[in-house]
């Protein structure tokens, strides 16, 4: 040990800045992975209970019975990836196989800036919302992408239904934001967070209600989730956008960006409405000063944790939307009742009312 | 009134919250998913599976070569050949079952006189090979040797319905 952290010392600081980050990257990727892995079960498990059905229960670890299910998503990667890629005969097949990645890299770059405790961040920079924003919408590219080079009506029609989509509720996932950062006044999401210290009341869902579940209801459509999933639209278009694509190209470049979106979707209204990391009993003397009232990464993935079951419990409740309904939604209902609500909270902040009296 | 009460609802997700509460509630009822190979649902005497050809106690074959059952078969699955046995009796030489044909209507059961063609409770069964979906004389036979307990016991409990 002694020799190991002797040796530690030797080299160079900046080689081990690069050490250390690298470390911390692959930390972050790994659980990412982790997570989209067992969101996937959770996903079939839920939607299984809210069925009245019991969803994967056999491939269990080492046989045991208590943990029925749990090694599915695992099966379901090894069986994905023993699968053959397929490159259709006219497709085109450099971004055929570039496409997903275009899908990939920003579904999981977008994590360089979340903050995940008080003090872990991977990248503190001061314009982290800026750079989610862009780098959530790079992700559309690879599916036009994707839909264009495999070269069949099907998944075109996927990619020019999926990229409408996704440009549309954009704009009212923005106008949601924008009212964040009127309440915050920054950009930093650790100072986003930092500005709704003060228990549960104090989070930015409260007074920005109508904006938080604009932002939800925006990010089911952005991650092409059901409701809003006439991208994929199965039982029209067979499977959209990736009805092409099978084996590692499917599995690793189109469910696993899918999923990481959500999570990072989940994590961004966790951030940026409900608190972060921040402990909803803070300042409540009842509670006492133990873990419950203490800010951390527990209290993050407890939040995170409830929106997924409330993007899972969405998606096995609602019928698909039409398209044109979804068009509507999205540019005559939301974008309205966010500009309302930025005007409302601008007449609050102008008046000093509610929590930007002081 | 009404106008402003149904746009307060839409804008409120009134009935989405409602549907919402109706998937949540169901999570927790009782699954009535049946584990198979460890749970089975439970089968009528009247069940329409495999077929069999039976026997009468004393080893001779029911089946006189009437050929009601391949009139009767829809499908056209059932296919039968006869000659005279050694005996002088009316006997089968070839009793054929195209399993891929058959569509388990249960026709050829009603229209034997003699109840020798049966469809037993078996369905859990494979062919692995092309040719293995043509049940003969044979394999038939040999089903209903195997299982003719069984089907002595489900033809008395349906008997007093005939």
């Amino acid at each position: 040990m002694d020799t190991l952290s002797g040796f530690w010392m030797t080299v160079d600081p900046t080689l081990q800045s690069v050490l250390v980050t690298t470390a911390q990257v692959v930390a972050v990727m790994l659980a990412v992975v982790i997570l989209v892995a067992f969101l996937t079960l959770a996903e079939r498990k839920v939607i299984g209970y809210m069925q009245l059905r019991m969803g994967p229960n056999r491939i269990s670890i080492f046989g045991l019975p208590f943990l029925r299910g749990v090694a599915q998503p695992f099966a379901d990667v090894i069986k994905l990836l023993l699968k053959e890629v397929l490159v259709p005969a006219n497709a085109d097949r450099k971004l055929f196989l570039l496409a997903p990645l275009l899908v990939l890299v920003p579904a999981l770059a977008a994590w360089a800036v979340i903050p995940l405790s008080p003090e872990f961040v991977l990248a503190d920079i001061n314009a982290g919302l800026l750079f989610v924003l862009a780098l959530t919408s790079l992700g559309v590219y690879g599916v036009i992408l994707a839909g264009w080079a495999a070269n069949s009506k099907y998944a075109f029609l996927g990619a020019m239904r999926s990229a409408a989509q996704m440009v549309a509720y954009e704009i009212a996932m923005g106008f949601a934001l924008v009212g964040v950062l009127m309440a915050s006044g920054s950009l930093n999401l650790g100072d986003i967070v930092r500005a709704q210290q003060g228990g549960a009341l104090a989070w930015n869902w409260f007074w920005l209600f109508p904006l938080f579940v604009v932002y939800f209801i925006s990010g089911v459509a952005e991650t092409n989730r059901a409701p809003f999933d006439v991208a994929e639209g199965e039982s029209e278009i067979v499977a959209g956008f990736h009805v092409e694509y099978s084996g590692a190209a499917f599995a690793t470049l189109f469910a696993l960006p899918e999923y990481a979106n959500i999570i990072l979707i989940a994590t961004l209204a966790a951030l940026m409405f409900l608190g972060g990391w921040l402990s909803p009993f803070e300042g409540y003397p009842l509670v006492g000063d133990g873990l419950l009232a203490q800010p951390g990464f527990h209290w993050l993935f407890f939040k995170v944790g409830l929106l997924l079951f409330v993007f899972l419990w969405i998606r096995a409740t609602f019928p698909r939307y039409r398209y044109d309904q979804i068009m509507r939604l999205g540019w005559k209902v939301l974008i309205p009742v966010t500009l309302v609500w930025i005007a409302v909270e601008g007449v609050m902040v102008w008046f000093k009312i509610g929590p930007w009296a002081d | 009134m009404a106008n402003v009460r149904s746009l307060l609802k839409t804008f409120f997700l009134a009935e989405l919250l409602v549907g919402m509460s109706v998937t949540l509630r169901q999570m927790f009822a009782r699954k009535i998913t049946i584990r198979y190979p460890e749970e089975k649902a439970p089968q009528s005497p009247r069940f329409r599976g495999l077929h069999a050809l039976r026997r009468y106690p004393n080893g001779q074959e029911r089946c006189i070569a009437c050929k009601l059952c391949e009139a009767v078969c829809p499908a056209l699955a059932i296919t039968i050949d006869s000659d005279v046995a050694e005996d002088g009796t009316r006997r089968t030489t070839r009793y054929d079952i195209d399993l891929f044909k058959c569509i388990y209507c249960g026709f050829c059961e009603e229209a034997c006189p003699v109840d020798a063609i049966v469809e037993t409770r078996i369905h859990e069964y494979h062919m692995e090979n092309r040719g293995e979906n043509i049940m003969t004389k044979d394999k038939l036979l040999a089903v209903g040797e195997r299982y003719e307990a069984m089907i002595a016991a489900d033809k008395a409990a349906d008997a007093r319905y005939r």
